[in-house]
């Protein structure tokens, strides 16, 4: 079993055009699978959170159906089989 | 979407205009009369800086975008908008231990001809990038980004922003930088040193209204045969001086506002500058709802309106800091855009003006640039 990544398509420029990362290293929270997609995509990462680590403001991720905004922020642990959903806010001007 | 980008020659002019929804290439002949329009540019993006750079032999357009979810970054295009570099990685980006993160780019300005790779951008939050190589990556001024100061800088509404710089010098050792609400700093040693340069500035929200530093700098500008003499604009008060910014003197003489945002320096007389002043810090509108830029052909010591073709009644317009520009025609071109989207330019100094574009998304910025002049920026 692996955790499952699911990207915007905004995004798939920076996933040679991949909408799905499956994480087959370990993770036991959003921090693991964020640094592991960070080493696989860079310039994905970039765009999910800033220089500081921190989820960018209009970017929400989700474990399931829960947003790890009501959950434990990045340290929201995952289990093998989750699918992590990196989505953006609803939001703009 | 984008529309067929411009091929311009040797002579033509380029306008970058930037808005909340993206950027617009407007290009025109010497004679500037029919324009040729390409964009939007990163739609749905904001670009609240743009910039053009010949030197080096390279044929560069540069844009600050910030999307509203994925942040902000610097892209570059080498054939005026065709193609924009993505970049893989955000090429301006604070240190970890800076604890800082990049907000967007709010200017891209051009370093020296005689060094052509050399750039420099402000952001926010306040800190001055430099870039060694054309554009392509961007370290941080450690000098600014560690300022004792720092602490004690507090934002104006745009936030707090680095968004103005003025070379002084040819080899880059002299240079102005302001920042909401920090004020004027200059460094006299390449970037190392920075000083509070704000000697008779006042700052009206404060309760010591001339503090060292903490006002509300919007725009300033000066000549590059005559670095040392500065005009700026600021949060109430018009200012001019002539010793580098070690102290200003107040020059807004029959203005009907002296707030306002935009500022913009003559690319030939030394003594000539345009703004566009608004009602007050509450309505940000232009005075008595008529579209009026203002001239000095002396310095300050007086201002005149310029006000053929501009609509003179039911104008309730906003001219933000950046969206005022000329270009380097003897004969200069006088450009600006409005928050209401409109664009307006004149051929001749600024005595008389035409709608050139009407419906644009809000408008951040406005730049012209005359291809084939080795880089020189308006």
């Amino acid at each position: 079993m692996a955790v499952s990544v699911v990207l915007p398509r905004a995004l798939l420029t920076y996933s040679r055009g991949s909408s799905t990362l499956e994480l087959e290293s370990r993770c036991r929270t959003v921090a693991d699978a964020l640094a592991e997609l960070g080493r696989r995509w860079p310039a994905v990462l970039d765009r999910v959170v800033t220089e500081q680590g921190d989820v960018r403001e209009h970017v929400n991720i989700f474990v399931g159906e829960e947003s790890i905004r009501f959950a434990t922020g990045l340290t929201t642990p995952v289990r093998d089989g989750d699918t992590i959903m990196i989505v953006a806010a609803v939001s703009g001007g | 979407m984008p529309t067929p980008t411009p091929t311009p020659s040797a002579g033509d002019v380029l306008l970058l205009v930037g808005t909340v929804k993206g950027a617009f290439i407007f290009s025109a002949n010497e004679e500037r009369k029919k324009w040729e329009m390409s964009g939007p540019h990163f739609p749905g993006e904001s670009v609240y800086a743009l910039a053009y750079d010949e030197r080096g032999g390279r044929r560069r357009t540069l844009a600050a975008t910030r999307s509203f979810h994925w942040g902000s970054t610097i892209r570059l295009s080498d054939d005026y908008g065709a193609s924009w570099t993505g970049p893989e990685r955000q090429t301006v980006r604070f240190p970890e231990d800076s604890g800082l993160s990049l907000v967007q780019v709010w200017q891209i300005i051009p370093g020296p001809t005689s060094d052509p790779d050399r750039l420099w951008a402000g952001v926010e939050p306040a800190a001055l990038f430099e870039s060694r190589d054309g554009g392509e990556s961007w370290e941080p001024v450690e000098g600014l980004l560690k300022h004792e100061h720092r602490p004690r800088w507090q934002p104006g509404g745009g936030g707090l922003c680095l968004h103005t710089i003025v070379p002084m010098s040819d080899d880059h050792q002299r240079m102005l930088i302001a920042i909401s609400t920090a004020g004027n700093y200059r460094t006299d040693d390449g970037g190392r040193t920075w000083r509070p340069r704000n000697d008779g500035v006042r700052a009206v929200f404060l309760p010591n209204q001339y503090p060292e530093f903490g006002q509300c700098v919007h725009k300033v500008v000066n000549h590059p045969s005559k670095p040392e003499r500065l005009f700026l604009q600021n949060h109430w008060g018009l200012y001019r001086s002539d010793d580098a910014g070690d102290s200003w003197t107040d020059v807004a003489n029959g203005v009907p506002s002296d707030f306002g945002f935009a500022m913009q320096m003559h690319p030939h007389d030394t003594d000539t500058v345009y703004i566009v002043p608004m009602q007050s810090d509450e309505f940000r509108c232009t005075p008595e709802a008529k579209m009026r830029v203002y001239r000095t052909r002396d310095a300050g010591a007086s201002w005149e309106p310029l006000t053929n073709g501009l609509p003179q009644q039911d104008a309730f317009e906003t001219v933000v800091r950046d969206a005022l520009t000329a270009d380097t025609h003897d004969r200069a071109g006088i450009y600006f855009g409005t928050r209401s989207g409109k664009v307006y330019a004149s051929s001749d100094d600024g005595d008389s003006w035409s709608t050139i574009a009407d419906a644009l998304p809000s408008i951040t910025c406005v730049k012209a640039f005359v291809v084939g002049r080795s880089g020189a920026e308006a």
